[in-house]
């Protein structure tokens, strides 16, 4: 079932303007970075969020500059979605020295926590107990702030997840659960893995309210995380968003394989959400200027983030020892 | 020595109003082994925190207390159920602040104890200390005395970074003088708990009262030991081990640990690779054996004592 198209019309114009642009930054930015890897300029791998790019830009935009996001690996578009900036992400993705992170996390640990993003996790459901505790130290300093945790399907079925409802629920943790669920664990589907349609059906079973969106257009996980903000932020405790989305790309630049028959691709096209976004957009009066106004904008900042990180040098071998252990107390 | 900690910890929490104690079994319970006896009512279930049993979840609760900058110590009653967290431990807490460049720092103390010594079955028994030493990112404190164990833990909980801090059960009714006024202990800095010139004891954790035992013995007998305690294992006191081993030239590691992949393994390179030109002859290991430690008396065969201890030496000596 091909769902609703997006509409803009309880909106303002100018605010799904911009989370289209921001979609189609993190677009260009993850079709660069495998271009990058296809070069050789990214070691190990990259592990795009293409197709998904709706769920972090309809959620962090819901969000103030003072809450914080957790993400997984598969999480670029959640740190530029929360204002991390293109250029030292890309550079970190490249492991350069002037990346976020100086170089050493690269593509699946980036971190900006000037801007909330406390690190994304390369092993799956890792980062969900400690989104916890990061809601935990909130609901301690009495602080109005929300933690989101990104996940996908796969950590769904982690141990620690169920862990971490428990004792979101148990504590009322402002914490905002937000599953990605693309379908796919590299290369086991949901059908392969999930006991339930749903995996929003875990938060029932520990009280937590859940929604079910679709998660390729941005305004309706917007909506949707905007009504779990406001349950969260009144003191009732976790919330959790079940966003359906399709995984486009191979699991990861440096996977094998194919997990989707030709059918199945052709489908994906169908619930793109930045055509249709762009459609909505147009439908409220938006014309194709603007449009592409936008989408220069957009694959400019990339092409300058790109150039930036090739500008900048790799951390020197000597350094490699540097920063195990922090300073001080 | 349980009874150091428990105001190594009280001291703490008075003076860092948002350090949190996480665990199970730790609020009006005080704790499996009494550590935490009179804190819940001092400082309230908020921060001596009680909470379901999933030893993972309770870590990474901890890391990301951590990170937001309240500094946090999460009980593991038994080391034994490190198991169930080592991913919080090994792939978060320990790199967390390297590969994220410096800008997350996670003050957190995992506390666990060992129970090698009471005959509870192969999986409340084992000392898996050489796990956490292996891992760079991670320091290891593992005090024998009440002394050692306040002052390590004061300092652990100045530390921004994340202390595996290993107890013996054998030793929390040991004891020992405890000044009243505050001091700490650094880590890394050995600790020589008794002079000798024909060798050195290196012994760790709950064999140290066996080594102190064993010295005593072969005083006896003419022999004159050196027992040295690494009170941290990382960073561990290269140094200052090798100093004993070029006064006495043999050296004799003991602890209750598995022998194979040991702690002793890796104090006995480290002194080939700083004092070769010293020994006058192999390093010995008297260690727990590599077998799965079986509940009841049996146990006792599979952990060193005085005597083992004591037969190494002479064998070395003479």
């Amino acid at each position: 079932m091909t769902p609703a198209s997006p509409t803009v019309a309880n909106v303002d114009v100018q605010l799904a303007l911009s989370l289209y642009q921001q979609m189609v930054l993190i677009r260009r930015f993850e079709e660069s970075a495998i271009e990058l890897f296809a070069k050789g300029m990214i070691t190990g791998s990259t592990h795009p969020c293409i197709g998904q790019e709706a769920i972090p830009v309809g959620v962090c935009s819901a969000l103030e500059p003072s809450d914080f996001i957790l993400a997984t690996y598969r999480g670029h578009g959640a740190a530029l979605a929360k204002g991390s900036d293109p250029a030292r992400l890309m550079a970190e993705l490249l492991t350069r020295s002037t990346g976020c992170c100086r170089g050493r996390g690269g593509s699946m640990h980036v971190c900006d926590a000037q801007k909330g993003v406390l690190g994304t996790n390369a092993i799956v459901a890792g980062h969900i107990p400690m989104a916890g505790g990061a809601a935990l130290a909130s609901k301690l300093r009495g602080t109005r702030e929300v933690t989101v945790c990104f996940f996908g399907d796969g950590a769904a079925c982690e141990g620690e997840t169920f862990e971490t409802l428990n004792m979101a629920a148990l504590w009322k943790l402002p914490l905002l659960f937000v599953c990605e669920n693309n379908g796919y664990a590299i290369s086991v589907t949901v059908s392969q893995s999930q006991s339930t349609p749903d995996i929003a059906d875990r938060a029932r079973g520990f009280e937590i309210p859940s929604w079910i969106v679709d998660g390729n257009d941005p305004l309706a996980v917007r909506d949707a995380a905007l009504q779990a903000l406001t349950h969260m932020r009144s003191g009732g405790g976790p919330a959790f968003l079940e966003c359906k989305t399709v995984r486009w790309e191979r699991h990861s630049a440096f996977s094998s394989g194919k997990y989707a028959n030709p059918e199945e691709a052709q489908r994906w096209k169908t619930v793109d959400p930045i055509p249709r976004l762009a459609a909505a957009l147009r439908d409220a009066g938006i014309g194709d200027a603007e449009l592409e106004a936008r989408t220069t904008a957009a694959a400019s900042g990339v092409v300058e983030a790109v150039r930036f990180a090739l500008d900048s040098p790799q951390p020197a071998a000597e350094s490699v020892f540097d920063g195990i252990f922090a300073e001080g107390d | 020595m349980s009874q150091a900690i428990g105001e190594a910890l009280r001291e703490e929490m008075r003076r860092q109003p948002e350090l949190t104690l996480l665990g199970q079994d730790i609020g009006s319970y005080g704790g499996t082994f009494g550590v935490y006896r009179g804190l819940f009512d001092e400082f309230g279930s908020e921060r001596v925190r009680d909470g379901p049993l999933c030893e993972s979840a309770t870590v990474g609760f901890g890391i990301g207390l951590a990170i937001r900058g309240v500094r946090c110590v999460v009980e593991i009653e038994f080391i034994d159920f490190a198991t169930l967290a080592l991913d919080q431990i090994v792939n978060q807490a320990a790199k967390i602040h390297y590969f994220y460049g410096g800008q997350l720092t996670v003050p957190l103390v995992v506390r666990t104890p060992i129970v090698s010594r009471i005959g509870m079955g192969p999986q409340h028994a084992q000392s898996l200390e050489a796990w956490f030493m292996h891992i760079p990112g991670l320091k290891v404190a593992i005090p024998s005395n009440g002394y050692d164990a306040k002052g390590l833990l004061k300092t652990a909980l100045r530390d921004n970074n994340p202390v595996v801090f290993i107890e013996n059960v054998s030793l929390y009714n040991s004891k020992a003088e405890v000044p009243e006024e505050e001091y700490f202990i650094p880590f890394g800095a050995s600790r020589k708990l008794r002079e000798g010139s024909d060798v050195t004891l290196v012994a760790i954790s709950g064999t140290v009262p066996d080594a102190l035992a064993a010295a005593s013995l072969l005083a006896g007998e003419g022999i004159s030991v050196e027992v040295v305690d690494p009170r941290t294992l990382a960073p561990l006191d290269t140094a200052g081990i090798a100093d004993s081993l070029r006064k006495t030239h043999r050296m004799v590691i003991t602890h209750d640990a598995y022998r194979t992949c040991g702690v002793a393994a890796e104090i006995a390179q480290r002194m080939m690779e700083s004092a070769f030109d010293y020994l006058d002859a192999p390093i010995t290991r008297v260690t727990g054996l590599d077998v799965p430690i079986p509940s009841g008396p049996l146990h006792r065969s599979v952990v060193p004592d005085r005597d083992k201890i004591a037969s190494a030496i002479r064998s070395l000596v003479n």
